[in-house]
């Protein structure tokens, strides 16, 4: 699986720093550094939107956020 | 008017204007031949001896906004026509030399090359003289004058001589380094960087039909121009045009930053490679210190690099403050990562054309980098970026001696004392230009408040290391 983190500007203020701290942390904890790649990403055309963007493969884009993490993470990423 | 150092950027930018307007209408061949008029309308001459003459040569530099002559491979050039064919005769003693019998000027010059006729006014031998200059300095009414032309002055790699036949002033490609130092000094307008503003458009044109998108990579010199307006607007500005999204080259500059300090640790000694008109004079001047440039690509290309790694179809333009990246990405290495490069003179053309006006736009945000990548744009930026990356990277054992050069005349030095062997450092910063890249042929203004503008800019960023700005990207 391919996550791409949007590292544009407008993402990068809202916080992709830590949204891709939190994926490292987790792709860490759970040993799936062979099942998911994760790269950065400029702009996904989503700027206005809650979060910071965040795509699986090419498929939907997705607001995530320290908060929702977690829920994002249950939802996506669970059974890897 | 808009804010340009010199009548002359002016003059070109109205020209860069026209051809993007009627590129951006599509109308341009049928135009092409009108803009000489709209430029220079009526019977009256406004800068030259007749309308006629001043339309020839807006019709020249119509041609270099199109690209130029495709025939030669440099992408400054001159206009011959338009070249004034300075006076050029060295040392000369001028009406200003009031006889006087102190004879200082004899007695400086070590040639034996001044003579004084009855009136005791001196005269230079020129078949002695070696252009030293003493004379000048010691005459106490400073009336020995250095006539040499601008664009010669201004060249410090002795690229510039005169035609033979023309008298123009004539280009040296093996010595050029496409710097543009002539192109900003020429009082004439008379040496002229190519555009390729004609390749953005299209591009930019074609990008929905072909399902490309277009990267605008802006270099961090950019704090200290538009000044009339807020980056962020300059940001909105370029989408409006059609850029998909706006990126910091200082990004690709932070990306740098790390991998030459480890490369320096490792080889000991290294110089820079962030400055196309340096990797140049290096590879033309000094061949026998070409081993020691940094094997990184310089910002630009890095972070050109990094955006086709992860999207293969997507093209990059660089928006810069030089005419020497203009070549840089003719290198083979670097072709494939950045499809055009723009200098912010044409960008101010590009917005004017297409008539979006940034000081009514909302802004925009601009933020990827750390305050390291971004102080890459003044002279010392890449020095003071690798004594940060030795500190993140926790290397203590290293004594680093940074010699940081701005102007040609600096890295001549430099490089001299590193060739045999006597100089105080391990890592040569150089940058063609004085001050760094805020000092660029392509800026539109240059002042004195241009460092603290880009520090001001640097000390913005939202990342406030070098780790964190690329955490990120790995």
């Amino acid at each position: 699986m391919k996550i791409s983190v949007c590292i544009g500007s407008s993402c990068h203020l809202k916080g992709s720093h830590e949204v891709v701290r939190l994926f490292k942390e987790y792709i860490e904890r759970h040993h799936l550094e062979d099942k998911i790649t994760l790269n950065g990403t400029f702009c996904l055309g989503k700027c206005s939107d809650d979060g910071v963007s965040v795509q699986i493969d090419d498929g939907e884009i997705y607001g995530v956020t320290a908060n929702n993490f977690e829920e994002f993470a249950m939802t996506h990423l669970s059974n890897l | 008017m808009r804010k340009f150092d010199t009548a002359v950027q002016y003059l070109k930018y109205k020209v860069l204007r026209e051809v993007t307007r009627f590129s951006f209408k599509g109308n341009l061949m049928e135009k092409i031949t009108d803009i000489p008029k709209i430029i220079t309308p009526g019977k009256e001459p406004t800068m030259r001896c007749c309308v006629y003459k001043e339309r020839a040569i807006l019709a020249e530099r119509v041609k270099l906004a199109m690209g130029g002559d495709s025939s030669n491979p440099n992408v400054i050039e001159v206009i011959d026509i338009a070249c004034d064919e300075c006076p050029m005769g060295g040392y000369s003693v001028t009406s200003a030399c009031r006889g006087c019998i102190a004879h200082r000027c004899e007695s400086a010059c070590r040639r034996g090359a001044i003579s004084f006729d009855e009136n005791h006014t001196a005269h230079i031998d020129k078949s002695k003289c070696v252009e030293c200059g003493m004379c000048a300095k010691v005459c106490p009414y400073g009336a020995i004058h250095n006539l040499k032309r601008p664009c010669e002055r201004a060249c410090k790699v002795d690229a510039i001589s005169v035609d033979e036949n023309t008298k123009a002033a004539k280009i040296n490609n093996d010595k050029c380094i496409s710097c543009g130092a002539c192109v900003y000094q020429c009082p004439f307008g008379a040496i002229s960087d190519k555009s390729f503003i004609l390749n953005v458009i299209d591009l930019l044109k074609k990008s929905d039909a072909n399902n490309y998108k277009v990267y605008a990579v802006v270099a961090p010199s950019i704090a200290s121009q538009f000044t009339y307006a807020k980056i962020g607007q300059v940001v909105t500005g370029l989408k409006q045009m059609g850029f998909y999204t706006v990126v910091e080259a200082a990004l690709g500059a932070d990306m740098v930053a790390v991998k030459e300090t480890k490369e320096l640790v490792e080889k000991g000694f290294l110089t820079t490679s962030c400055c196309p008109g340096f990797v140049a004079y290096i590879n033309k001047h000094y061949p026998d210190m070409s081993e020691h440039i940094s094997h990184n690509y310089s910002p630009m290309a890095e972070i050109g690099k990094y955006i086709k790694d992860n999207e293969p179809d997507a093209k990059v333009v660089f928006i810069g403050p030089c005419t020497a990246k203009k070549m840089e990405i003719k290198r083979e290495d670097v072709k494939p990562y950045v499809d055009a490069v723009i200098t912010y003179e044409e960008l101010q053309a590009l917005f004017d054309g297409k008539e979006i006006d940034i000081t009514t736009l909302p802004e925009g945000v601009l933020d990827n980098a750390s305050y390291y990548g971004r102080i890459f744009a003044r002279s010392g930026g890449v020095a003071d970026a690798v004594v940060e990356g030795l500190k993140e990277l926790n290397i203590t054992d290293f004594d680093y001696k940074p010699v940081p050069c701005d102007g040609i005349e600096q890295c001549r030095v430099a490089l001299l004392k590193a060739s045999k062997g006597v100089l105080n450092g391990n890592f040569i910063e150089g940058m063609a230009c004085v001050g760094g890249c805020i000092g660029g042929a392509g800026c539109l203004t240059h002042g004195e408040k241009n460092k603290a503008e880009v520090d001001k800019y640097g000390k913005e960023a939202y990342e406030k290391t070098i780790m964190d700005a690329i955490s990120v990207l790995k």
